[in-house]
Parts: C-alpha cells; sequence; structure tokens
C-alpha cells in the first residue's frame, strides 16, 4: 500500500471560459507559497472555441510528472464532466457549477457545487467567475490559500478598474468555501517558503538559449515551438544579436547556418514537420562541420499528426533523418531544468564538436509550468569553436585538417588568408572537393571520430533507484518523470528498482549503459511511440534484449502505469495507492 | 603558421587576386566563365578585400562558382542560397554577402526563397546565371525554357510557359533589378559592380548559354538589345514592362531605388542570465 504525498486538481471548461486562468493562478498561488508544482495542459487545435483543460499537481516533495488520477476535478461545464470524469481517482471529489449542469446521477462520490458565476456577480463582477473559482478551490483543498491576494494583484494589477471586483470575487469564492462541510480527505498546504522559479519548458530553453550566448535564430511558426521564436524575437534585438521569421522551416535552418559559417551561434527551433524540412540542411551542416542547435518540440505524428499533444516519436529522424552517414548530437531533457541545463550544453556541444545538435522536447514538456530551483549559473563554462591560432600564410589554412582530436580550426570570414569555401561535396582537409577513395574514408570517419569519445561521457545519464534490482528502466525524455514516480512508489513499497536516464541519445553513451545493464537482469524500456524507437535503438547498439513498452495515445505515461508493468515484471499483484 | 610582414605600401587588388587554384570544373565555352570573370573585374572594381567577401550558393553547374575565388565560400544546399546569405548578412553586416547559382537554383527549386529575399531588401548582391536548362543533370528543362523546348525531360515539348524571373523579384520589392549577358563582359561587370555598390537587395540576372545542352549564344546574340537612354530606372511600371518582355531581351539597369531604411530597434546591452531568470520567480 502507497501513501499518497500529493494532489491532482483538474480545471476543465471552454477556450475563454476562464478555466484555465484558474488552474494557471492556483499553480502560482501554489509555487508561491513554497509547494512544489507541475501542471499539465490541453488546448484545442481550433483557434477559438474547444474544450481546455490545466492540471495542477502539488506537493511538498518534488513533482516530476503529471501525477496519477485526479483527485480534484474542477468541470466549469458539462462537457467537462463527459471528457474528464473517467480520468478520476475512485475517492476523487468533483466540483461543479449548478448554474452549468446537475450533478450527474452516476457520480456517487463527494462533490461540492460552486456556483461560480453567482459568487461573482454577487460580489459585483460575474466575469470575475474564474477568480471565485479560485477562491473555492484553494480554500477547499488549501493551495496557496495565503498567496491568492498576490497572485491576482500580480495579474490584474495595473487594471485598476478589475482589480477590485476581481479581488471581491477571489474572497467571495473563499468565502463560500468556507460555509461548505468538507467531508473529502485532500489538504496540501506549504511547510515553508522557498526561492523557486515557475517556468515552461519552452521558457527555460529561451533562458538556456540567451545563458549559453545566442547570437543568432531563425525559425518558423508550429506548435508547440512557437513561443521559442516569439521570445527570441523579442530578447535576440536587446542585445545586439541577429533574429529572423524565415518564410519556411528551410530557410530557417539555412539562415542558422549562414550565421554560425558567420562565426555566430545560431539556433532554430520547430516541431517534427519542420524537422522534417531541415533534414537536408542538416545534413550539410554535419557534412561542412558548422555548428547550430536545432530544438524539436515534438508533438504527435506522423504528418500534421496531433498538434497539441505530445508524442516521442522524433527520435528516429533526429537520429537518422537525412540522407548519407551525417553523425550529430541529439540531446533530450526530462524536465523544465533540464531544458535550461541541456539547451546551454547544445550551444557548447555544437561550438566544441562543430556539429548539428538536436533537442529533443515535446509538447507537454513545452508548455508545462514546473517549480524549479535555481540555476547554478556558474557552473556552466563557455566553450567556443575551435580557431585558427595566430596569423596564417597565404594558402596554408586547412580548415578541415586531420588533427588528433579529428577536431579542425573553424575560421570565421574577415581573417586574412583563410579564405575558404565549405562545401557539402565530399572535400579534403583544405575543404576543396575531393571524391577521392581513401579522402571520403577519411573524412567519413573524421566526422564521426570527433564525436566518439562522448560514447564514453558520464555527463548526459542519470541514475536513480537501487543500486541491483531484479527491473531496470532506460528511458528518455519526458517518459523520465514518470519513471522517477514510480521508482519513488516501488521504494514506498520497498521494492528495489533501477533506472537510468539517458540524456544523450546520439552518440549513445554506451560506457554508462553497459554499466547500469550489469546492474540488472530484465531491462523495461518505457516510451511515448507505437515503434518502441529507443527500444530498438539500444537493442541495436548494445545487442541486448529489452522489454519494450509503448503508449501511443498522444498522452505522457504516468507513474502508475509504470509501476504496474514494474509489479507485472516481478509478478506481484497490481499496486494500491491511498 | 608563419606571421604575414606588416606591408605599409596600399594593396590593390587586381582582378586574378580573386581568382583561387581550383581550375573550373564548367565545360570549354561554357557561358559561366564570362561570368566568373566580370565577378573577378566588379571586385577589383569596388576593390574589397576577399577575406570581407562571403560568395553562398547552391547547387548546379553556376554554383561551383564560389570555389573559383579566392574569397569566403559558402556551397550550401540546392535552391538555400538565398537564405544561407541572408542568415549570414544579419549575423554579419560587416561582410559583402553575394549570392549566386543558376536557374534551376533560383527559379525552380529555391524559388520560394526569392521574393522573401527581395522584400527583405538587405544588403546582398544575387547573381543568377541563367541557361535555360539544367546542366549538372545533363539536360532536363528549366523554369525559364521555352514553351515547346524538346529536352530529355521533356520528349515531347515543355507544355508550360516559361516564368518572367524579374517580375518575380520587381513585384518582391527588390531595389536594384538588373540584366546582363555573359558574352557582354564588360557591361556585365558594371552591372555587378553597380550591383554591390547598391546598399540593398541587388538582383543581376544573367544570360549564361549552356554550349553543351542548350547553346543559346546565337540566339540571344539576336534577342538582346540595351534598354534605352530614355529608361528611367526608378520607374516601376516602367521596369515591369521589360521584365515581362519575351520577344527581345532587354539588358543594363531596369530598377534602382534606395533600399529600406532600418526601422528602430533596441540599444543592444549585455544579457544579464539572473536578471532574465528574475521574471519567474515563484
Amino acid at each position: 500500500m502507497i501513501q499518497k504525498e500529493d494532489v491532482v486538481i483538474r480545471v476543465a471548461g471552454e477556450s475563454g471560459d476562464g478555466s484555465s486562468a484558474t488552474g494557471e493562478m492556483l499553480a502560482q498561488a501554489a509555487a508561491r507559497s513554497g509547494l512544489h508544482v507541475f501542471t499539465f495542459r490541453t488546448t484545442p487545435a481550433e483557434i477559438k472555441g474547444g474544450p481546455v483543460m490545466f492540471q495542477v499537481r502539488a506537493s511538498n516533495s518534488p513533482v516530476r510528472s503529471m501525477g496519477d488520477a485526479v483527485d480534484v476535478l474542477f468541470a466549469f461545464n458539462r462537457e467537462a464532466w463527459d471528457l474528464h470524469h473517467a480520468d478520476m481517482a475512485p475517492n476523487a471529489v468533483l466540483l461543479y457549477d449548478p448554474e452549468e449542469f446537475d450533478l450527474p446521477a452516476e457520480f456517487s462520490g463527494i462533490a461540492y457545487p460552486a456556483p461560480i458565476g453567482q459568487i461573482a456577480q454577487a460580489a459585483g463582477n460575474r466575469r470575475g467567475k474564474n477568480v471565485a473559482a479560485l477562491g473555492v478551490v484553494a480554500a477547499l483543498f488549501g493551495l496557496g490559500l495565503n498567496k491568492l491576494e498576490d497572485i491576482v494583484r500580480a495579474k490584474l494589477g495595473k487594471k485598476a478598474d478589475l482589480l477590485e471586483s476581481n479581488l471581491a470575487a477571489l474572497r467571495a469564492g473563499i468565502e463560500y468555501a468556507h460555509q461548505l462541510e468538507k467531508r473529502d480527505p485532500f489538504w496540501m498546504e506549504s511547510t515553508g517558503e522557498h526561492d523557486r522559479y515557475v517556468m515552461t519548458g519552452n521558457q527555460a530553453i529561451i533562458a538556456g538559449a540567451l545563458h549559453a550566448g545566442v547570437e543568432f535564430f531563425a525559425g518558423y511558426p508550429i506548435t508547440p515551438a512557437s513561443d521559442i521564436m516569439e521570445g527570441m524575437a523579442a530578447m535576440l534585438p536587446q542585445i545586439g544579436g541577429g533574429y529572423m521569421q524565415a518564410e519556411d522551416e528551410i530557410a530557417a535552418i539555412m539562415a542558422c547556418i549562414g550565421a554560425s559559417y558567420g562565426g555566430k551561434r545560431a539556433m532554430t527551433a520547430t516541431s517534427g514537420p519542420g524537422l522534417s524540412l531541415m533534414s537536408e540542411a542538416i545534413g550539410y551542416a554535419s557534412m561542412t562541420e558548422i555548428p547550430v542547435v536545432i530544438v524539436d518540440a515534438q508533438r504527435g505524428g506522423p504528418s500534421t499528426g496531433l498538434p497539441t499533444k505530445m508524442e516521442q516519436s522524433d527520435l528516429n529522424i533526429a537520429l537518422h533523418g537525412g540522407h548519407g552517414d551525417s553523425p550529430r548530437i541529439v540531446l533530450a531533457p526530462a524536465s523544465v531544468a533540464e531544458c535550461f541545463h541541456l539547451t546551454v550544453w547544445a550551444f557548447n556541444l555544437a561550438e566544441q564538436y562543430q556539429t548539428p545538435v538536436i533537442v529533443l522536447s515535446d509538447y507537454s514538456l513545452s508548455f508545462r509550468t514546473e517549480t524549479v530551483e535555481p540555476f547554478d549559473l556558474g557552473k556552466y563554462p563557455r566553450i567556443d569553436r575551435l580557431r585558427p591560432n595566430g596569423a596564417l600564410a597565404p594558402k596554408q589554412y586547412r580548415r578541415y585538417e586531420l588533427t588528433s582530436s579529428l577536431v579542425s580550426p573553424m575560421v570565421a570570414p574577415g581573417v586574412a588568408y583563410a579564405q575558404y569555401t565549405a562545401t557539402g561535396l565530399e572535400h579534403n582537409e583544405f575543404g576543396n572537393p575531393d571524391y577521392t577513395p581513401a579522402n571520403h574514408a577519411a573524412m567519413t570517419e573524421k566526422r564521426w571520430g570527433k564525436l566518439a569519445p562522448l560514447q564514453h561521457s558520464r555527463e548526459y545519464v542519470r541514475r536513480f533507484g537501487a543500486e541491483r534490482a531484479k527491473v531496470g528502466i532506460i528511458c528518455w525524455g519526458t517518459t523520465a518523470g514518470p519513471c522517477r514516480g514510480a521508482v519513488y512508489l516501488a521504494g514506498q513499497e520497498e521494492l528495489p528498482v533501477a533506472m537510468l536516464q539517458v540524456q544523450m541519445l546520439s552518440p549513445l553513451p554506451v560506457d554508462a549503459i553497459n554499466e547500469f545493464l550489469e546492474q540488472v537482469e530484465i531491462v523495461l524500456v518505457p516510451e511515448v511511440n507505437f515503434q518502441g524507437q529507443f527500444a530498438k535503438l539500444l537493442q541495436a547498439e548494445l545487442g541486448i534484449k529489452v522489454r519494450s513498452m509503448t503508449k501511443y495515445t498522444g498522452m505522457p505515461f504516468s507513474r502508475l502505469e509504470i509501476l504496474r508493468q514494474i509489479h507485472a515484471l516481478h509478478g506481484l499483484a497490481e499496486p494500491v495507492m491511498v | 603558421m608563419t606571421a604575414v610582414p606588416i606591408t605599409s605600401t596600399p594593396v590593390v587588388y587586381k582582378p586574378a587576386d580573386y581568382r583561387s587554384d581550383l581550375k573550373p570544373i564548367w565545360c570549354p565555352g561554357c557561358g559561366d566563365f564570362g561570368v566568373l570573370a566580370a565577378i573577378q573585374q566588379a571586385l577589383a572594381a569596388v576593390q574589397i578585400n576577399p577575406k570581407d567577401l562571403a560568395v553562398v550558393s547552391g547547387i548546379g553547374c553556376s554554383s561551383r562558382l564560389p570555389g573559383f575565388l579566392q574569397t569566403y565560400g559558402l556551397h550550401t544546399v540546392h535552391g538555400r542560397a538565398l537564405p544561407a546569405a541572408i542568415g549570414l548578412k544579419i549575423a554579419r553586416p560587416d561582410l559583402t554577402v553575394m549570392a549566386v547559382g543558376g536557374d534551376g537554383d533560383f527559379f525552380s527549386i529555391g524559388l520560394g526563397h526569392l521574393p522573401h529575399a527581395a522584400r527583405r531588401d538587405l544588403d546582398i548582391t544575387v547573381v543568377v546565371m541563367d541557361n535555360a536548362i539544367y546542366g549538372l543533370t545533363k539536360g532536363q528543362t528549366s523554369p525559364t525554357s521555352p514553351r515547346g523546348h524538346v529536352t530529355k525531360s521533356t520528349p515531347y515539348g515543355q507544355s508550360a510557359q516559361p516564368l518572367h524571373p524579374l517580375a518575380i523579384v520587381l513585384s518582391s520589392g527588390a531595389s536594384f533589378v538588373a540584366r546582363g549577358f555573359s558574352s557582354q563582359p564588360k557591361q556585365l561587370a558594371e552591372l555587378i559592380k553597380a550591383g554591390l555598390e547598391h546598399r540593398g537587395f541587388a538582383f543581376i540576372h544573367v544570360l549564361s548559354p549552356c554550349v553543351t545542352f542548350y547553346d543559346t549564344y546565337k540566339l540571344y546574340k539576336e534577342l538582346v538589345y540595351n534598354l534605352p537612354d530614355s529608361h528611367d530606372p526608378s520607374d516601376l511600371d516602367a521596369a515591369m514592362h521589360y521584365a515581362i518582355e519575351s520577344e527581345r531581351l532587354p539588358l543594363g539597369i531596369f530598377y534602382r531605388r534606395p533600399p529600406l531604411e532600418p526601422l528602430p530597434r533596441p540599444t543592444p546591452k549585455p544579457f544579464d542570465t539572473q536578471a532574465y531568470l528574475n521574471r519567474f520567480r515563484a
């Protein structure tokens, strides 16, 4: 039996009815009060209207996934009930607006009516309904109760007329909740205040890129990566960088390659359809050894797929997209904090190894907010590309010199006697076209060989759980969140489970993985795609047999789903949580 | 590496100073030789230091040109010279940036980039060597081939009409538009020089025949004529009239206007990560 340490509150309604704002403010207030917060939201792909939901998971312990079943569902309308009641835990609470719909007869749990429109109206402004809702839900379940007014002021402080009526609606909501007889066990109050950030994955990627010294960004609008472009559009002119919204993704990455050839740290951000278009250019950057950072915020595919759902199905194209033997580095953050960390390192690795670096985020990470401990900014060095040392003699500069590290000095235009032409044709050390068999072999080995040391790196894996275990999870990207949750829950049951999160998918850190394989009997590989792309990669690269566990609903794993599989592999009964 | 002695005498760059040691891969008689020579002449005329020039290209016979110059070069993928040149120019406004290539690069696979490059009106000089055929792939029809053109890929004749490249860039906002002919290298060098001196997007369309797969030397010699002295290059309507002319092929500067003024931007300051992150404090 596992003791629950968190609460999951889902606010659901219609786009434009304020339900998402209620969820956002609740998360902000909870975070400000000192709770760890992990939010999850879905938005309709439509431009206006359609169902939305905003979920807040809060705890005094760190939270790394969207959580398990919903403990509290706040349904702003009947459709919200219809869409979400199946996700409710057996003992979950329903909050509903009796003006919108009657308590569904099939619901036998604890329910509280919350006539939020009426409450707000009585307080002076019916449009303060979402703030009234905030008051009701916070007063019933404790989250951020002492910070609600701060948050409403921060949100509406500039609109003095609205502020007063909203504060009145908030107080009325709290008062209404206090009159209810509380019959449920859910209460989550902070045990202490902390200095933390509340950020989305996209915001952390922007911050990481800026900290890494990004000097140029080009992009094309695409969900869920557009806000990275918008952030760059706002920030780069303020720091003297170059920015362009390109006419398509091909132009975006080619502009980045042009800027990087010019000596600047360049980045683009896209999603699957854009990454497909960029494939040829990524091969070109690989061939010409031009550093470039590409963020792929994955969504459901193939084709246009599910633009507002998450999936981890771009692993194959990130690893192998494009023709020919074209090496690249692929990194995958699992959390908002890792978005910052790995974006900084994406720039450093691109520069150090003169190669394209793809950062695989996904829709769930792009838009969710998490509480993040302040970054230790001092621990990030700035690694620049190797440049020619000292003055050069005419016609001596070898752009693709076969050095001992296989990384060659890369000049930026403007330096005398170092003029060369970067070409996607196979080329010799001087950069001149050369298709001879020996040269192609040597240069292919150079491009791959310069990355080979990364296979021995321990910097891009994270090890959790038991030192030795029957079941060892190997995972990547955001699936690491629910996996860590499952390892934590298994620990509550005194069931040892080992876990390795791989942050670098190419080159694969085989030393660390092989070491992990020694410590476990069964390797479980959960991932959100149909093919088991990572499982196949591990099997191909390491010659091992793994248990692939896939999900392809457009939704992330929950930690209970992972834990159930762990139980099954141990021959245990289904886990029970109270 | 040995240090280069510093000389006090001013350097004068001759056309030959812009040539690399690589021997062009072009067929003897290719129009692109004339274009390469004209580019060298124009570079010497403006006395640009070869280290401060980057020439960007795509794929095709003419896109090999950067390798034959002793300047910085970026020989990219098919059709993508313009976005790479734009990225380079935005990142390095101190450099002189040229984009060169052929009709396949600029008018077929990469046509989508052309209007956007024109409307941005950045200081980039574009030289398109148009031979109205795919030469590197050995003789398929191109977007500027005439209707009825019989090639290996159109054995019954090209059914589509040729497009008018100058009309496309004019309607998209290019601030300098000209046409030259590889067999008239002196005029061509003048046009490229004027393009290099123009501070906005300069588009120079060059008739550059393919001696192997579509020999248009004789045809072009009959069709070309110089724009009349009476043509006012600031007159967009008149420029458009000449741009869509297809019976004959006018040469010279079709259109020229002052480039766009940059919009006001914030004064750059160094980035302070901690100050930026403070906005995310809970």
